[in-house]
């Protein structure tokens, strides 16, 4: 499965040198090629059973031409969005009334740590007993697996804020509401743009899964069905499709997220 | 006159599991109105916790600190706190940071903006009011919290440390720049640091500390003509002064010279 989150931390190096960065980018490119003929050479000779690139390629333009691969993208991405979004909705607001009020914290932080230890992808079981064989228990799943992420993401973000920042505001004046607007919102926004894009990540994941397990449409039902078939082309399609998009969603969060936060010093 | 600031018999004990350690003792001070005092003292002499307590981030667990005759229940923008570590906020430019507590306050834009570009310019970063803290230096940085803790109007300020992070030859100009700051805009100035050589440069009256428990030693006037400068800190008056301290500070019963 290939989930595009491999997020480390909120600091980030940058400011390399724009040739660096072209030298760097004609590395990755290299590496690419490379990784495709080195593919293409041992599927030609006949060392492993997989189909080559050209059949790959062919099978690309197949599936596009007759709308296959557009309605799964579709089906699957309007999953994904669906329970990511709940799910960070309901994250942010729970995050902070954890980090603000100890008291909420005592309350709700066994079920969360409970909750983190199960992959959301073990209660689709449950799900689909109780919710039925339509969207909502994969939108469910999904829901719970960004939920989780972004949600102790946020919390962590809001008891990290710096003590002195917020001595700072009180002293000039400002009182609780003030100093959660203006102080530990934007002081907890990187974190909590770092927990979003890991809840993406694990978003992305629990979706394809979801779909092998069950569902009509969908990356993951088209790879299930030519499982079925040996059709090998397909799968490579739905492999290389789940990566490209899960790739482009991280590019995008990551880009919001350094627009949110030019202000954060980068080490 | 009333004093401006009056420290009455101020004891703060902290709570260490079952053990209460008292970070500072009966701690008894006045401060004229207008006065500039620095505190010194070792490690764990409650200088800072003494002036946590007059900004009322802290509260005392006896006795009271009064200002202009009022007792501290809280902070108040009567009262302007510097920080060893800025605490800028990082994601408001310098005169957005300076303009934070004008809008708490409530004041219109046009005054606020008027009010924050006179601070900045008086703390000489004119030239990066649109700058973001990140792409300051760490003088620049303190110079933009002065600059913030002046815009309310505080008519006290309390500074814990603040040159501390700095390195010795921007700590220097800085502290001409605070001199030149406060015979402009007259505040009550109380100051902890723990060099030797800032307290009384700086300092009308410099406030000795001693630790276990945090208690006052000695308070050493500084009888120096204002505005200071190389040769007074150069001259022998300076030295005789400074040796005065450097052993009321150094040469405490019970205190070790390598504690820092």
């Amino acid at each position: 499965m290939s989930a595009p989150a491999k997020i480390a931390k909120p600091l980030r190096q940058d400011g390399k040198g724009q040739g660096a960065d072209l030298s760097s980018l004609a590395l990755n490119l290299v590496g690419l090629v490379a990784g495709i003929a080195g593919w293409w050479a041992l599927t030609a000779s006949g060392a492993v059973g997989l189909p080559p690139p050209p059949d790959v390629a062919r099978k690309f333009v197949d599936l596009i031409a007759n709308g296959q691969l557009a309605t799964d993208i579709l089906s699957s991405l309007a999953r994904v969005l669906t329970g990511f979004l709940l799910g960070v909705l309901l994250a942010v607001p729970i995050g902070f009334v954890m980090g603000w009020y100890k008291v909420a914290r005592a309350l709700i932080e066994p079920y969360l740590q409970f909750f983190r230890m199960i992959p959301p992808l073990a209660i689709i079981p449950l799900a689909i007993v109780t919710m039925g064989i339509d969207e909502t228990p994969k939108i469910f799943v999904i829901f719970l697996a960004s939920f989780l992420a972004s949600v102790v993401a946020t919390y962590q973000g809001v008891i990290s804020v710096d003590k002195t920042m917020i001595n700072a505001a009180r002293v000039l004046g400002a009182k609780d509401l003030t100093i959660f607007l203006r102080v530990i919102i934007p002081a907890s926004t990187p974190f909590i743009l770092v927990g979003v894009r890991i809840g993406l990540g694990s978003a992305w994941a629990t979706l394809v899964a979801a779909e092998l397990i069950a569902a009509q449409t969908g990356l993951g039902y088209r790879m299930q069905q030519a499982q079925l078939y040996y059709d090998l082309a397909t799968i490579f399609v739905s492999l290389i499709t789940i990566g490209l998009l899960g790739l482009a969603m991280d590019r995008l969060l990551l880009a919001v997220e350094r627009r949110l936060t030019v202000w954060q010093e980068r080490v | 006159m009333q004093p401006k600031i009056v420290f009455e018999n101020v004891t703060r004990r902290f709570d260490l599991g079952h053990q209460s350690f008292v970070a500072l003792d009966r701690f008894l001070l006045d401060v004229a109105d207008g006065e500039f005092v620095t505190v010194v003292g070792p490690s764990g002499c409650g200088k800072s916790t003494a002036l946590n307590i007059a900004a009322g981030l802290l509260a005392p667990s006896e006795g009271e600190v009064r200002v202009d005759g009022k007792a501290v229940e809280g902070p108040g923008p009567e009262r302007g706190m510097i920080f060893q570590q800025y605490a800028l906020f990082p994601w408001l430019t310098v005169r957005q940071n300076v303009e934070f507590g004008l809008r708490i306050k409530g004041e219109p834009a046009v005054g606020r903006r008027e009010k924050a570009d006179y601070f900045i310019n008086l703390v000489g970063l004119g030239d990066f009011a649109d700058a973001l803290p990140k792409t300051l230096s760490g003088g620049m940085k303190q110079r933009c919290a002065i600059a913030r803790a002046y815009a309310v109007d505080p008519s006290v300020l309390l500074m814990d440390e603040p040159f501390g992070a700095l390195d010795a030859l921007t700590r220097v100009q800085l502290q001409d720049q605070l001199l030149d700051t406060w015979r402009r805009e007259r505040r009550t100035v109380m100051f902890i640091t723990h060099d030797v050589d800032e307290a009384v440069y700086l300092a009308n009256r410099v406030i000795v500390m001693a630790a276990r428990p945090g208690r006052l030693k000695e308070i050493i006037p500084v009888e120096l003509p204002y505005p200071r400068t190389e040769e007074i800190r150069l001259s022998s008056e300076f030295t005789a002064i400074r040796n005065r301290v450097w052993h009321a500070v150094y040469h405490q019963q019970g205190t070790q010279r390598e504690e820092n």
